[in-house]
């Protein structure tokens, strides 16, 4: 079947361009070219058995995993950088011998944004692949549509994006952050002398479950904190919003008087002309920030920063975190990109959510070395309490919630486009997917409950 | 040699007068006596200010607020580098105590900058460090100033912080200047002293200071009420033109040529792409100095970019279907996903068109009324673009063919008309409008594959709300919903105001289906 199609293909650039094959006739070159097609296809197949034959050699067979990461659609400029950053990860995995000597092959498919397609590609992955463990997942819509067929086929997912919370799912491991790890911290760190100081809050996001849920949180605590409700302003925009004239009009009223920042949740492309008017309409960073929970340097690379310079942002890494290891990471991955010549090659850059895909690949196979197999249950209770140096600096697994303690790190948005670190949180923050602002009485514990439990 | 003889005992007088009551030892202040006899006093002359500069790292809070207000009083804008260098290197602890003194040194030296915004910056940020000695700079950099409205922020911001002094008579100057000011900044601060004059247990001067500000408050109010009609108006009408520009391609493509093109939103990505390549041009070919001519030599690449892909895709796909509005609608549709995932995959997402300098930031028309440069700038060049149809449509050979294509194609031909012609030289003519539209909208919003998507259903409610084949009509049906949209988001937010607009749209079709304009005549039903 293979030779077929080679053949065919052949046979018709001959007919495009006969001229170039003067010296032989037609027959002939159809013979010769069907012949060193079956050869090539031969050496390919002989090539894959070997390849196949070597790794059972050392140790069993490939262990398969599934990248389920959109490629084409909305979502794929974010998150074809995630699937480049899992293969690095595999790819170093091989190299260095392996998981318990065994390769890993990935199996990649694409869900073209599509929040049904990811149910069902996820299902592919999981009952004809039989993948041991997916690697995928952007937007919280995408999470949720994938969450049933995790659960019902106790399949097990590595989520590497921060998310609202108000989730305990015992097949996903969250290695992005929960709100308590990126929204509220950076909210107390504007209200702390450090931060400025600042009282008044104007809440905006995007007309959706992340910003919404966040929003309800955020206000929670602001209400907690003795900040009169007054001063809490909310606002969302549709997806794709252009016009933000009314809505730095208003920013513009609030903060007379100083003392007010934005927390922004808005997402994808409506952050352009929103940080455009902001600074078109005279605002400035030192008037009233913005802290904003979506924007990322990979992000940057399209924008034009000189509007953003001074505005602040909340993750868990920035590619500007100073350790060795994360100029190890940052260095590789631009060589992986230029290496494979991804787009934009060593122009990438990295950020939170690249860097939590990445050490989950390999707190993943920590878990399976530790575990002594594939099998999902047996990994996910190696997974709890795993330690891991992931570039910016430890992280560790909880030992019940399925989500992961890391690091708060305030950024400032610079000219370059890179964030430069001006608050770090003491220590690693431990997870709580259940907000203490709005769900008090829940808990999330998969070691001594199942799963979502009422305290006390 | 006199002044480094008593200079320690000056400094240590100041940082002892801070520390007694709390009983603290003064390390540094005495470190400092064993410095200033040393053997090399020419090379070290300890002035205050250098002796401030060495206590401000100090681990003693006390000495480290004595050092700052010493540097606050005595020093000067010299004394930045200096102190950057210290803050650079200095932990949490100095840092704070240094913030205050660096923000005042830089905005008292940037009052007198060449430039008016870092003026005024200086004046509004002065009012943060709350300090009174701020007050007379801030008086004398506004009797210097020449441009309105760095001086309107100098004296308000002189008044702000005259509202935290302790004398009442002050405060109720400043209280009653601040409402003739109608200074927007001050409302808070303002409120505030009216709910603490309401509170019982009020002291008469305080309930005097309450009864002013109520007075401010309402003459602020007043005129922020006026201030932000005159900024809806402006809003609604810069929402307008930005419309007017995406719909004026269509209105001739749709309304005049009646062809369903639903790939004009990707001509105007193209406009934006050729907008975005020149300015990459000019990044890698022009001295910087020069960059922001990127702007204007973009206007007519983008104009004729998009006018060729017009062209081609006029000669290639519609010219077989005229007259066929579905089959247009499904082809052109197709065109418009080839184009937007050619652009994913051709640019990726490293497009930011950079806005040229004078177009960044925006005019302070009166008080409580900015206007951004570049909506100006769109709203300009909208009335260019309906100037230059008008012209085009109506006062040339071209217009006078194109128009007479429209209403009997057969005649036209008959009279020797080139038909043909006509037609690919108007598809180009609207496709170059669509180019120039998605030039000017890179000011406003950023440039990526989905930027057509964005616009064209927006472009077809306007043309179809004006009255197809109606420019009068187009024009009316941009101001009227670019102006509804204004009027209604502040009240219920940008989504529900979506929805408000795209639920009158349907209602006015349905009340009058022809839309404003309604075509007349022989060709009414063509």
């Amino acid at each position: 079947m293979d030779t077929n199609t080679r053949q065919d293909g052949a046979s018709g650039t001959d007919a495009a361009t006969p001229t170039e094959h003067t010296g032989s006739s037609r027959r002939e070159f159809l013979g010769q070219s069907g012949r060193v097609a079956a050869g090539v296809g031969v050496a390919a197949l002989l090539g894959n058995l070997g390849q196949y034959a070597l790794s059972y050699g050392a140790g069993g067979p490939p262990i398969k995993i599934g990248i389920l990461h959109s490629l084409s659609g909305t979502m794929a400029i974010s998150e074809v950088s995630l699937r480049d950053v899992v293969l690095m990860a595999v790819e170093e995995i091989n190299k260095a011998g392996g998981v318990m000597g065994r390769q890993i092959e990935a199996k990649i498919v694409d869900p073209a944004s599509n929040w049904d397609l990811f149910a069902e590609k996820a299902k592919q992955l999981l009952l004809e692949d039989k993948v041991s463990v997916v690697f995928g997942c952007w937007t919280s819509v995408s999470r949720k549509s994938v969450l049933p067929v995790f659960e019902k086929n106790n399949g097990l997912l590595f989520y590497p994006v921060q998310y609202e919370g108000e989730e305990c799912s015992r097949n996903v491991f969250y290695t992005g952050a929960a709100v308590n790890q990126q929204a509220a911290p950076a909210v107390e760190y504007l209200m702390s002398p450090e931060g400025g100081n600042y009282k008044k809050f104007y809440l905006l996001g995007t007309d959706y479950v992340y910003p919404r849920t966040t929003n309800k949180i955020l206000r929670a605590m602001l209400l907690a904190k003795k900040v009169p409700a007054a001063n809490i302003e909310e606002e969302y925009t549709p997806f794709h919003h252009q016009d933000y004239q009314t809505i730095c009009g208003k920013i513009k009223k609030f903060a007379a008087g100083g003392g007010a920042a934005v927390i922004s949740t808005i997402n994808g492309d409506s952050n352009v002309p929103f940080y455009k008017e902001f600074g078109n309409q005279g605002l400035r960073a030192e008037d009233a920030p913005i802290m904003a929970f979506s924007v990322a340097e990979d992000e940057l690379r399209g924008m034009d920063t000189s509007a953003l310079v001074g505005h602040l942002a909340a993750w868990n890494y920035y590619q500007s975190v100073d350790t060795p290891q994360n100029k190890k990471f940052v260095a590789n991955f631009k060589a992986y990109c230029k290496r494979n010549n991804l787009p934009d090659g060593e122009n990438r850059v990295t950020d939170d959510p690249i860097e939590a895909a990445y050490f989950g690949v390999y707190v993943w196979k920590q878990a399976v070395e530790k575990a002594g197999s594939i099998e999902v249950d047996a990994v996910r209770k190696a997974v709890y309490g795993q330690k891991f140096l992931a570039p910016g600096g430890q992280i560790m697994m909880d030992e019940a919630n399925q989500h992961t303690h890391k690091p708060v790190l305030i950024g400032e948005i610079l000219k370059n486009g890179q964030l430069k670190v001006v608050h770090r949180s003491k220590g690693l923050v431990k997870p709580e997917p259940w907000s203490e602002y709005t769900n008090p009485e829940k808990g999330c514990d998969w070691i001594n409950h199942q799963g979502t439990y009422q305290k006390k | 040699m006199i002044r480094l003889a008593h200079v320690p005992t000056y400094v240590r007088a100041l940082a002892l007068v801070t520390c007694l009551p709390i009983g603290l030892t003064l390390p540094s202040a005495l470190a400092a006596d064993d410095v200033a006899p040393g053997p090399a006093p020419v090379v070290a002359p300890a002035t205050p200010i250098e002796h401030a500069l060495r206590d401000i790292t100090s681990e003693d809070a006390a000495v480290r607020s004595a050092a700052a207000a010493l540097l606050i009083e005595k020093g000067d804008a010299s004394l930045l580098p200096k102190l950057d260098e210290i803050r650079a290197e200095a932990d949490r602890a100095t840092r704070q105590a240094l913030k205050p003194v660096i923000d005042l040194l830089k905005n008292h030296a940037n009052l007198t900058s060449a430039q008016s915004d870092t003026r005024r910056s200086a004046a509004a940020d002065l009012v943060g460090t709350g300090r009174p000695e701020a007050i007379a700079w801030l008086e004398q950099a506004a009797a210097k100033e020449s441009v309105w409205w760095v001086k309107y922020t100098m004296e308000e911001s002189a008044q702000l912080l005259q509202l935290r002094a302790d004398a009442h008579t002050v405060r109720m100057g400043a209280v009653t200047k601040l409402g003739e000011l109608r200074s927007q900044n001050g409302l808070s601060a303002l409120k505030e002293l009216a709910d603490a004059g309401a509170q019982s247990g009020a002291t008469d001067e305080q309930r005097a200071l309450a009864d002013a500000a109520q007075a401010s408050i309402t003459q602020i109010d007043a005129w922020s009420w006026w201030a932000g009609a005159l900024e809806t108006l402006f809003r609604g009408i810069s929402l307008s033109s930005i419309l007017l520009m995406m719909s004026l391609g269509l209105a001739i493509v749709f309304g005049l040529m009646g062809v369903i093109n639903m790939a004009h939103g990707e001509l105007m990505m193209v406009g934006a792409y050729a907008t975005f390549v020149t300015q990459q041009a000019f990044v890698g070919w022009v001295s910087p100095e020069l960059f922001d001519w990127y702007f204007p030599v973009a206007l007519p690449v983008a104009f004729l970019a998009a006018a060729a892909f017009g062209w081609v895709l006029e000669a290639t796909v519609i010219r077989f279907l005229y007259g066929r509005l579905l089959e247009t609608l499904l082809a052109t549709w197709g065109v418009s996903l080839i184009l937007m995932q050619a652009a994913r995959v051709y640019f990726g997402d490293l497009t930011a068109v950079i806005a040229p300098q004078a177009l960044r930031g925006g005019a302070q028309v009166m008080v409580g009324v900015y206007l951004p440069y570049n909506r100006i700038f769109i709203i300009l060049l909208s009335i260019v673009c309906v100037l230059g149809i008008y012209f085009l449509l109506f006062r040339s050979n071209l217009g006078i063919r194109v128009r007479s294509v429209t209403q009997n194609r057969n005649m036209s031909a008959c009279l020797g008309i080139p038909t043909r012609k006509v037609d690919s030289y108007t598809f180009a003519f609207a496709s170059g409008l669509a180019g120039v539209a998605g030039w000017a909208l890179t000011m406003v919003g950023n440039v990526d594959p989905g930027l057509g998507q964005n616009y064209i259903v927006d472009a077809f409610m306007v043309v179809v709300t004006g009255g197809v084949g109606k420019l009068a009509g187009t024009i009316w049906a941009s101001l009227g919903i670019g102006g509804l949209n204004k009027l209604i988001e502040p009240v219920s937010g940008a989504v529900y105001g979506k929805v408000f607009i795209l639920v009158g749209v349907i209602l006015f079709l349905q009340w009058r289906p022809q839309g404003l304009f309604a075509a007349k005549g022989r060709n009414a039903d063509a």
